[in-house]
C-alpha cells in the first residue's frame, strides 16, 4: 500500500505539469490571451499605484537592480515589524519584539525563501508578524524567485529582452500566488486546519489538567508556505503539527502544492523554447533523480533504526521516531524527498531523526540544488548543468559548444563556473569553520557522527534556501544566526545574479543555424548526459562529507 | 513583448534613481498590504463564515457537552485505566510543539526506549514484549500525535480489561470502532484517535 499510494501523488502531479505549464507560458510570454480579461485590470491598477508607466523590457543589468531594491525594501520593512511587533496591533499573546541577530536571520530567511526559523512559531512572533512579515515575505520572495526563472529563460531562448521585473512580479501574485493560494487556503479549512485571530485555547483534559493549545491564522500562510516553497511553519514542529497539517489527504495536498510549481517550469521553458521534448527531458532528469533519492529514503525508513530493532518489539512499522502516525513512513519519506527536491524545507516528520542512510536523500537533493528545486532556482541550476554539459560535450569532440543554436563561450562558462563552485564554497567552509570553533560544536545535540551531520545539515539547508533543520541544533544563537543569514543571501544571490548574466550574455548572440553536427539537447542521450553531469559533480564535491556524516553513523549502528 | 515598442533598453523605465527606488518602495508597500493584510484577514473571514468549527481547531466535547479538547491535538494519558498515548518529550503541552530531535544513535534516546520498554512489561504482565509496537514507544515529530496505531490500541486491551474489569471483547470492538481507514481508502496509515477511543471508553465504564 506503501508504493502505490507514493505512485499515486507522483501521476497526479505528472498528470498537472503540461495545463499548469502552459498556464504558466501564456502569463509570462507576454502575448495577449484569456486570463488577461480575468486579471488585467487589477493588474492595470497595480501598475497605476506603483507609477509604473512603461513597461518595455529591462537590461538583464537593470532586471537585477529592480530585483535586489525590491527584496531590500521589503527586508527593511519586514525588519522593523518584527523588532516592533510589541506595539503593533494583532498581538493577543503579548510577545516581545524579537532579538537584533535573531531578526536579522529572519527576515534574511524568509526574502531569500529559505525560511530556516531559528525562532518557535508559538512564543517567538504576534499574529500580525505571521501575517504581515511571514506570510507577506512567502509570496514576495516565491514571486521574486519565479521572475528571474522566467526572465532567465527568455534570456536563453532569445526573446528580445529578459522581460520586465515589476511587470513579472506583479503577475505573479495576481495571476498565479493569491488565486491559488485562496483556493488551497480554504480546502486546508475544510480539512480542519484552524484558519482564526483568536488567542491561545485553554481546555480542561478528559484526566482534568489543563492544556494550553496555541493556534492562529494557520491556514492562509500554510497553503503559501508550500505553493511559493517557502517551508517556514506557523509552530515550532512545522507540517508534523495537527494543525498544520491534520492528515494524509491534508499531507497530498501539501506535497502536490509545493511540487507543482516548480515541475511545470521545465515544460514551461520548453514552451518558449519552442521544442517541449526540451522541456520534457529536463523533467525527464529531474523525476529520474528524485525516484531513485526517494527509494533509498523509503527503504532506510521502512527497514527502521537497527538499534531498535534490535530490541525485540514489533518494529514492522519501521523508524517511528519523530514520524506521526497518520502519515506512517510512505507519506512521510514522500514530504521528506518533495520538501528538499522543491527546496520548501517545511517538515512532516523531524529530519534529526531520520536513520542515517534515510537522512542521505534530503541531503544529496539539497546539495544538488536542481532537482526540480525551488520557485525558479531549480530550473535555472539544471539548465546550467545542461550547458556545462553541452559544453563538456563539445569539448570532446572539439566543436564550440552550442545551446538552444547559442555559442557557449568563455564569458558564460566563467560565471556558470561562478554559480556551481559558490554552493559548495558556502556550505563546506563554515562548516569546517563551525567544528573549529567553541561557538558552533557547542550547539549539537547529538554525539559522535550524527553530530557532524546535524552542521553539515544546517548549512546545506542555508545555501540551498531550503529552510528545514537537523533541528536538535541549538541554533538560535548570534554565531548561528550570522553564518547562516551570510550564507542564505551568498545562496540566494550570487547564482542569480551570475546566471541572469549568462542569459544577458547570450541574448547579444547571433543565433548561429542547425546542422547534422549541431549536438541534440532534445533526446534520450542528453537527459543521460545531464544526469552524469549532475552526478559527477555533485559526487566529487561532497562524498567526502556524506562518509563522514551518515555513512560513518550507519556503520556504528549496524 | 507584443504590448512594447521600446525594448531591450528600458532605461526609460526610470528618469532617476529617486524615482526608481520610490517605484520599488510603492510596490513594496501594495504588497505587504495586499498579501500580509487583506490575503490573510479574508481568509480568515471566509473560513469563519463558511467553516466555524473546522477554522477555530475542531473542538471536542463529550457526552455532557462540555470541551474536553481538541480531535487534533493529543493528550497525556497517565491513569493505567486508559489507553496511552505516544511519547511525547513535551508532555502534550500544545502552547508549544517538537521533540528531542534525537538522532537514531542518540544513547539518550536508545536509554529512553529501553526505560519505555522495561516500564511496559511491568505494566503489562502476560503481554509479550514482541507485540508491543514501535510508535507507543517512540517519540512523534510533533510531541502532539493524537493518533496510535490499530495495534498499539489492542495490545493495550488486556491491562485496560484487567483493571476496568471490561470484558476484552467490549474493548476489542470498541478499538475497532474507532479505527479510522486511510483517507479515500489509498492515503496514510489506519489509525486511532485515543481522546476519542478513551471518551468512549468512559462512557462504557460508567
Amino acid at each position: 500500500m506503501g508504493i502505490v499510494q507514493i505512485i499515486v501523488v507522483i501521476l497526479i502531479l505528472v498528470l498537472l505539469v503540461k495545463p499548469v505549464g502552459t498556464y504558466l507560458y501564456h502569463v509570462f510570454s507576454n502575448e495577449p490571451n484569456r486570463t488577461d480579461r480575468v486579471f488585467g485590470a487589477t493588474e492595470k491598477g497595480i501598475y497605476r499605484l506603483i507609477g509604473l508607466k512603461h513597461r518595455g523590457g529591462m537590461s538583464w543589468k537593470k532586471y537585477v537592480l529592480s530585483f535586489i531594491v525590491t527584496n531590500l525594501v521589503l527586508v527593511v520593512f519586514s525588519y522593523l515589524f518584527l523588532r516592533l511587533q510589541k506595539g503593533l496591533p494583532l498581538n493577543p499573546g503579548g510577545i516581545g519584539n524579537m532579538e537584533e541577530t535573531l531578526t536579522f536571520n529572519t527576515v534574511i530567511s524568509f526574502i531569500t525563501n529559505t525560511n530556516l526559523q531559528h525562532y518557535s512559531g508559538e512564543t517567538g512572533v504576534s499574529y500580525f508578524s505571521q501575517m504581515a512579515v511571514m506570510t507577506m515575505l512567502m509570496f514576495t520572495s516565491a514571486a521574486s524567485g519565479f521572475s528571474v526563472a522566467v526572465a532567465f529563460v527568455r534570456g536563453i531562448t532569445g526573446r528580445r529582452s529578459v522581460g520586465n521585473f515589476f511587470e513579472d512580479f506583479v503577475k505573479a501574485h495576481i495571476r498565479i500566488f493569491i488565486p491559488l493560494a485562496l483556493l488551497v487556503t480554504m480546502a486546508l479549512v475544510a480539512l480542519h486546519v484552524p484558519q482564526t485571530l483568536k488567542p491561545t485555547l485553554e481546555v480542561t483534559t478528559l484526566e482534568g489538567q489543563t492544556q494550553q493549545i496555541a493556534i492562529g491564522p494557520v491556514a492562509s500562510l500554510e497553503s503559501i508556505k508550500h505553493i511559493g516553497t517557502n517551508g517556514g511553519g506557523f509552530f515550532g514542529a512545522n507540517s508534523a503539527h495537527p494543525f498544520e497539517n491534520p492528515g494524509p489527504l491534508s499531507n497530498v495536498l501539501e506535497i502536490i502544492s509545493m511540487w507543482l510549481l516548480p515541475a511545470s517550469l521545465p515544460y514551461m521553458y520548453g514552451k518558449f523554447a519552442g521544442n517541449k521534448r526540451q522541456g520534457w527531458m529536463i523533467f525527464g532528469a529531474m523525476m529520474t533523480l528524485f525516484v531513485v533519492l526517494l527509494g533509498v529514503n523509503y527503504a532506510a525508513e521502512s527497514a527502521g533504526n537497527p538499534a531498535i530493532n534490535a530490541m525485540g518489539i514489533d518494529a514492522s512499522q519501521g523508524s517511528m521516531e519523530g514520524k506521526e502516525v497518520r502519515f506512517g513512513i510512505a507519506q512521510s519519506a514522500l514530504f521528506t524527498t518533495v520538501t528538499t527536491a522543491a527546496t520548501t524545507g517545511s517538515v512532516n516528520n523531524m529530519h534529526d531523526t531520520l536513520t542515517p542512510l534515510g537522512s542521505i536523500t534530503p541531503l544529496t537533493l539539497m546539495m544538488l540544488n536542481n532537482v526540480f528545486g525551488g520557485k525558479g532556482v531549480g530550473l535555472i541550476n539544471m539548465l546550467m548543468y545542461a550547458i556545462l554539459g553541452v559544453f563538456l560535450c563539445g569539448l570532446m569532440v572539439g566543436r564550440t559548444p552550442e545551446f538552444l543554436g547559442r555559442k557557449i563561450e568563455a564569458r558564460e562558462m566563467k560565471l556558470i563556473a561562478i554559480a556551481i563552485l559558490i554552493h559548495p564554497l558556502i556550505i563546506l567552509v563554515p562548516t569546517a569553520g563551525a567544528f573549529l570553533t567553541e561557538l558552533g560544536k557547542g550547539s549539537i545535540s547529538n554525539p559522535g557522527f550524527h553530530g557532524m551531520t546535524q552542521v553539515l545539515y544546517e548549512y546545506v539547508s542555508s545555501a540551498a534556501n531550503n529552510g528545514s533543520g537537523f533541528e536538535g541544533l541549538a541554533d538560535n544563537t548570534s554565531f548561528w544566526n550570522i553564518t547562516t543569514g551570510v550564507v542564505m543571501l551568498l545562496g540566494r544571490y550570487v547564482s542569480m545574479i551570475a546566471m541572469l548574466a549568462v542569459a544577458g550574455s547570450l541574448l547579444r548572440k547571433k543565433p548561429v543555424p542547425e546542422t547534422i553536427g549541431t549536438f541534440r539537447t532534445d533526446n534520450g542521450l542528453f537527459t543521460g548526459i545531464l544526469i552524469g553531469t549532475v552526478l559527477i559533480i555533485g559526487a566529487l564535491t561532497f562524498l567526502p562529507v556524506i562518509v563522514l556524516g551518515p555513512v560513518a553513523e550507519y556503520l556504528t549502528l549496524r | 513583448m507584443t504590448q512594447s515598442t521600446h525594448e531591450t533598453t528600458g532605461e526609460q523605465v526610470s528618469a532617476s534613481p529617486a524615482a526608481f527606488v520610490f517605484t520599488t518602495v510603492r510596490l513594496s508597500i501594495v504588497f505587504i498590504i495586499l498579501c500580509g493584510m487583506i490575503y490573510p484577514l479574508a481568509s480568515t473571514a471566509l473560513a469563519q463564515v463558511l467553516m466555524p468549527a473546522q477554522a477555530n481547531g475542531s473542538l471536542l466535547k463529550d457526552a455532557s457537552g462540555k470541551v474536553v479538547g481538541s480531535a487534533l491535538i493529543g493528550q497525556s494519558f497517565t491513569n493505567q485505566a486508559m489507553f496511552q498515548s505516544r511519547v511525547s518529550s513535551i508532555g502534550y503541552k500544545a502552547e508549544a510543539s517538537g521533540s528531542n530531535n534525537y538522532g537514531p544513535s542518540n544513547p539518550d534516546m536508545l536509554q529512553r526506549t529501553k526505560d519505555s520498554i522495561a516500564q511496559w512489561k511491568l505494566d503489562n504482565p502476560g503481554v509479550p514484549v514482541s507485540q508491543l509496537p514501535v510508535d507507543l514507544i517512540t517519540n512523534s515529530g510533533s510531541g502532539l500525535d493524537p493518533h496510535i496505531s490499530p495495534a498499539a490500541a489492542l495490545v493495550q486491551v488486556p491491562r485496560i480489561s484487567k483493571l476496568t474489569g471490561i470484558p476484552a471483547d467490549t474493548l476489542e470492538a470498541l478499538v475497532k470502532e474507532h479505527t479510522e481507514g486511510r483517507d479515500l481508502g489509498l492515503f496514510g496509515e489506519k489509525r486511532v484517535n485515543v481522546l476519542k477511543l478513551n471518551l468512549a471508553l468512559t462512557e462504557v465504564a460508567k
